[in-house]
């Protein structure tokens, strides 16, 4: 045996004992090495067992699984031969791990300093006077503003990407040789995002250190890693330098995988990655994505291909490399634009001044203070949506995007303004005093379909729900009508008795589409609807909704944080921050300078899924709780801010033709 | 049982999935086992009893186990094996009427609270609270003394305090389930209350409820064999553990067989009904320590 490297993962099988006491393996002969200095992207869909490794690399096993076969290695030492003891003294000492949802790890009950300070007592030399000093100087480490202060703040009043910070500086006190991260920034906002990755960056290099990066977003993995592991149903399918596996990938999943990322530079949807990934303990007699597969042969479902290295250094496991480039590399049918008509085309709906306020108004605390109310989450919002266009809302969480969509069905009032439906008169502001038809007319698909699908209905239950309160169907009726509904969506009849706990994501998504479009809408309302769903899923997904859009000449209005997706799907965007419109115009307008400032900072955080793009970060990821009481909703982080007139005046609405505006008082020449 | 007549208004369907689910798992056939051989020996023991129950003989007084009088006699001289087999029938009685009393007026009282929220909901859980910071004990020594120890009286006695603590669960799970998105899509396509109450919220939150139920079964039985321990409940010389272990306790000392045997009964029977309500929530998925591994 050689000597190991840094981190050596070597022929790794992981699985559990199923209920009928079958084995059945989760990971699959797998191999990894780091070296010091070296940053491997660790990519799959979820359950394709990215997590699991990483976990095992820590020497730590979810409740139910063990080691089958195989070793792990951490600078020479047997992760699987060590004692509970010395174990904890390399976790989270030597090598560290970073979870995906720090804010949740961070226990709500101490202050910052302190959760530091315990992490520096279990794993570091200090005494405890040298303690105070030491936060201060890791919180500085990881760029938190005033440092100082910070330490005697409670997690709960620090910003996702601020806690983010310290479970990073909480790693760090350990000084570890190696860092696992675990989708450390799924959750954030993009800018947030952009920011986090720029440190582990920075860290990574200046300290020497190992890291094994866990995500399925490859624009991340290209920002901070050197090499890319894609897994694929337990295995390794492709491993190779970030550069060749992002640019030009040698195995059909991982070209499906980079194919199904909406990206800016392109103007077509992405090409969806039909099908699902095997379930752990599957029969598969050859290789697992055969039946996903553009280009398998009967080769590829006689007998597994092996993981074997191919001519331009990468390892593959595949028989046809060479055939990759017969797949297509984007989508042939761009994203359907609206109908140029001639003449005036019809307005579908109409936001006029439209503004939203959460805050209650406390009849006692008027009569005993002059306190004026807190400013409005959302303000001043005009947009008319023409009808069969989508309109894409785009913002960082607190930008008030979902809070417009929920007023328009109804589920927050107004607090002035109003919302009304082609040449009618204004909505209702609450959805149990709208009539039938106009709830009929819009209706709503949500971003989590665990979480909008009820979990003990079935799925003829859930497509009976609109058809029976709208269209009073039943029996033979209903049962035809959800087979046609549930085939729109590209799902059999078979499914009708399913519940939503056995479908998987992408199957519960196209089951709330069909269950909007049950309704025969004329607005449908996206929440984020593909955030939650796995890249693949995601393409699969906007391909599906602009398809129907195409049928039936819906209406969307499609509310995203990813650039991106908003971008493959939209005819017209509207840029908000801080529930105000700073921008609003046709798709390759807002795409194309001149910018408004925000969505400038927008843009530039996207991350590409290439090595060679980097993010333009021009402005500070602070979250900003409020908005100003008066000037520019930006004023604060605004990189361009040119002096009190933006802290005083609401900034005039410019007009740069063909319905592009930007709000902002910098003259359009200079933007 | 409480949990399956609930879980059929849920669906047909998931009815024997659940029970199968459940009967797989080791803590559930062995809980189910031990409540049905209970109940089972409630419903039949008086046919095949060896020996009549309220039978004196005072040759017999406190002699110990034999081929005969398998467990020894009692104080009076009466058999204990046939008293041990008969004497749950009497708490299985009243707590099989009194926990799904319980679970329905608590259940309701809680999803009514939940929904109501503000700040009526917290001026009635204030009242719950304090309730509950009263000893169980002392609440139902007066209104047994009051109203007399039948099983008319006990049970509405036991269902009513024993449905408190329900209302806390009802309530919470109705929370939970109200601030999710398939409420507020049902909402949003203009479901009336009464739908989504009925289609949306009820059948979430009954699977908890199911689970409280067979939870506060146990501590039922626990209860009313305590209050027949300190002479609120049978009276004799109808068999009852509690009684009986109340009536052996003295003589505990040189006579232990006296004991032992309610003992073992009231004890198996509990851990049966702990075991079926652990087993029921991991069937029906409640349980989150079951969902690894993946």
């Amino acid at each position: 045996m050689t000597t190991p490297s840094f981190i050596d993962v070597r022929n790794l099988s992981i699985g559990y004992t199923s209920r009928a006491g079958e084995t059945v393996k989760v990971l699959r002969d797998v191999s990894l090495t780091i070296n010091r200095g070296e940053s491997v992207g660790l990519v799959g869909e979820s359950g394709s067992g990215k997590s699991t490794l990483a976990l095992a690399a820590l020497g730590y096993f979810k409740r139910g699984l063990r080691v089958l076969d195989g070793q792990i290695h951490f600078d020479g030492i047997d992760m699987l031969d060590l004692g509970r003891d010395d174990i904890q003294k390399i976790r989270g000492g030597r090598l560290a791990l970073i979870p995906q949802n720090s804010g949740q790890s961070l226990t709500p009950t101490l202050r910052i300093g302190q959760q530091v300070a315990e992490a520096l007592r279990l794993h570091s030399e200090l005494e405890a006077d040298e303690f105070d000093h030491r936060v201060v100087e890791l919180l500085t480490q990881v760029r938190l503003p005033d440092p100082a202060a910070l330490i005697s703040r409670y997690p709960h009043e620090l910003s996702g990407g601020q806690q983010q910070r310290v479970a990073i500086a909480m790693a760090l006190a350990g000084q570890p040789d190696a860092l696992l991260l675990d989708e450390p920034t799924t959750g954030l906002d993009v800018t947030t995002q952009a920011h986090i990755l720029e440190l582990l960056r920075d860290l990574a290099s200046d300290r020497n250190m190992a890291m094994l990066y866990v995500s399925h977003d490859l624009g991340a993995i290209a920002r901070v890693c050197d090499r890319v592991v894609v897994m694929y149903a337990g295995e390794i399918v492709l491993q190779g330098s970030a550069r060749q596996v992002l640019k030009s990938p040698r195995h059909p999943y991982a070209h499906g995988l980079l194919a199904s990322i909406p990206r800016l530079s392109q103007q077509s949807l992405p090409v969806a990655l039909d099908g699902r990934p095997p379930m752990p303990g599957e029969m598969i007699n050859g290789c697992a994505f055969a039946d996903r597969c553009g280009i398998a042969d009967s080769t590829c479902t006689a007998s597994p291909p092996p993981l074997v290295p191919i001519d331009t250094g990468e390892h593959v496991r595949c028989f046809h490399p060479g055939k990759i480039s017969q797949l297509p590399r984007a989508s042939k049918t761009a994203a359907r634009k609206k109908p140029s008509a001639s003449g005036k085309p019809d307005a579908a709906l109409v936001m006029d001044d439209l503004s939203i306020t959460y805050a209650k108004p406390d009849f006692l605390a008027s009569l005993l203070t002059s306190r004026k109310d807190p400013p409005a989450t959302v303000e001043g919002i005009n947009i008319t949506i023409v009808k069969g266009e989508t309109l894409g809302l785009v913002g960082e969480s607190g930008s008030g995007k979902s809070t417009i969509l929920k007023s328009i069905a109804g589920l927050i009032s107004p607090k002035t303004g109003s919302i009304a439906l082609e040449g009618q008169s204004p909505l209702t502001a609450k959805v149990e005093d709208r009539p039938a038809v106009n709830l009929r007319q819009i209706q709503l698909i949500f971003q989590n379909p665990d979480d909008s699908l009820n979990p003990r209905h079935t799925v003829a239950q859930i497509l009976a729900q609109p058809l029976r309160l709208y269209f009073r169907l039943s029996g033979d009726d209903l049962r035809q009508r959800s087979i046609e509904l549930l085939e729109k969506v590209r799902l059999g009849s078979h499914y009708l008795e399913r519940l939503p706990s056995q479908l998987s994501g992408g199957e519960k998504q196209r089951i709330a589409v069909a269950r909007a479009f049950a309704a025969e809408p004329e607005i449908v309302l996206c929440d984020e609807v593909t955030s939650a769903l796995d890249v693949s899923v995601q393409a699969a997904v906007l391909n599906l909704l602009n398809e129907l859009k195409t049928q039936q000449q819906t209406t969307y209005i499609f509310v995203s944080h990813d650039l991106a997706v908003v971008k493959a799907i939209s005819d017209r965007i509207a840029v908000l921050y801080q529930g105000r419109l700073c921008e609003i115009g046709p798709v390759d307008a807002v795409y194309k300078p001149p910018f408004h400032p925000y969505t400038d900072v927008l843009l530039g955080a996207v991350l590409e899924p290439d090595p060679e793009k980097a993010p333009k970060l021009s402005a500070d990821d602070v979250v900003e709780l409020s908005p100003p009481a008066q000037g520019c909703p930006f004023q604060r982080r605004c990189p361009k801010k040119i002096g009190t007139i933006c802290e005083t005046d609401t900034p005039p609405a410019q007009q740069m033709g063909g319905g592009h505006v930007i709000n902002c008082h910098i003259p359009a020449d200079d933007l | 049982m409480a949990a399956t007549t609930a879980t059929s208004m849920v669906s047909g369907n998931r009815v024997v999935t659940v029970l199968k689910d459940l009967a797989s798992r080791p803590s559930g056939a062995i809980g189910l086992t031990l409540v049905i051989f209970h109940v089972a020996l409630a419903l039949v023991s008086p046919y095949i009893v060896p020996f009549d129950y309220k039978l004196q003989n005072s040759s017999l007084m406190l002699t110990g186990p034999d081929a005969v009088h398998w467990l020894g006699a009692d104080h009076l001289g009466r058999d204990v094996f046939s008293r041990t087999l008969m004497g749950g029938r009497e708490a299985l009685l009243v707590t099989g009427v009194a926990t799904p009393l319980a679970v329905i007026w608590g259940g309701f009282i809680g999803i009514l609270f939940g929904l109501v929220g503000g700040r009526l909901d917290e001026v009635l859980m204030r009242v719950v609270d304090a309730f509950l910071s009263l000893p169980w004990i002392l609440k139902m020594l007066v209104l047994i003394v009051t109203f007399g120890t039948g099983v008319e009286v006990l049970i509405p006695t036991l269902a009513f305090f024993y449905g408190i603590p329900v209302i806390r669960i009802a309530r919470a799970a109705t929370h939970d389930v109200i601030a999710r998105d398939f409420v507020w899509a049902a909402k949003a396509r203009g479901h009336s209350r009464i739908s989504i109450i009925w289609r949306e919220l009820l059948p979430n939150v009954l699977d908890t409820l199911m689970v409280e139920g067979a939870m506060r079964w146990s501590w039922m039985l626990l209860a009313f064999s305590s209050l027949s321990f300190l002479g609120f409940g049978v009276s004799p010389p109808t068999p009852d553990w509690g009684l009986m272990i109340s009536d052996a306790r003295g003589f505990m000392s040189f006579a232990p067989w006296g004991v032992i045997g309610p003992v073992i009964a009231l004890s198996s029977l509990i851990i049966g009904i702990n075991l079926t309500a652990d087993a029921l929530a991991k069937a029906l998925g409640i349980d989150r320590a079951q969902k690894a591994p993946m």
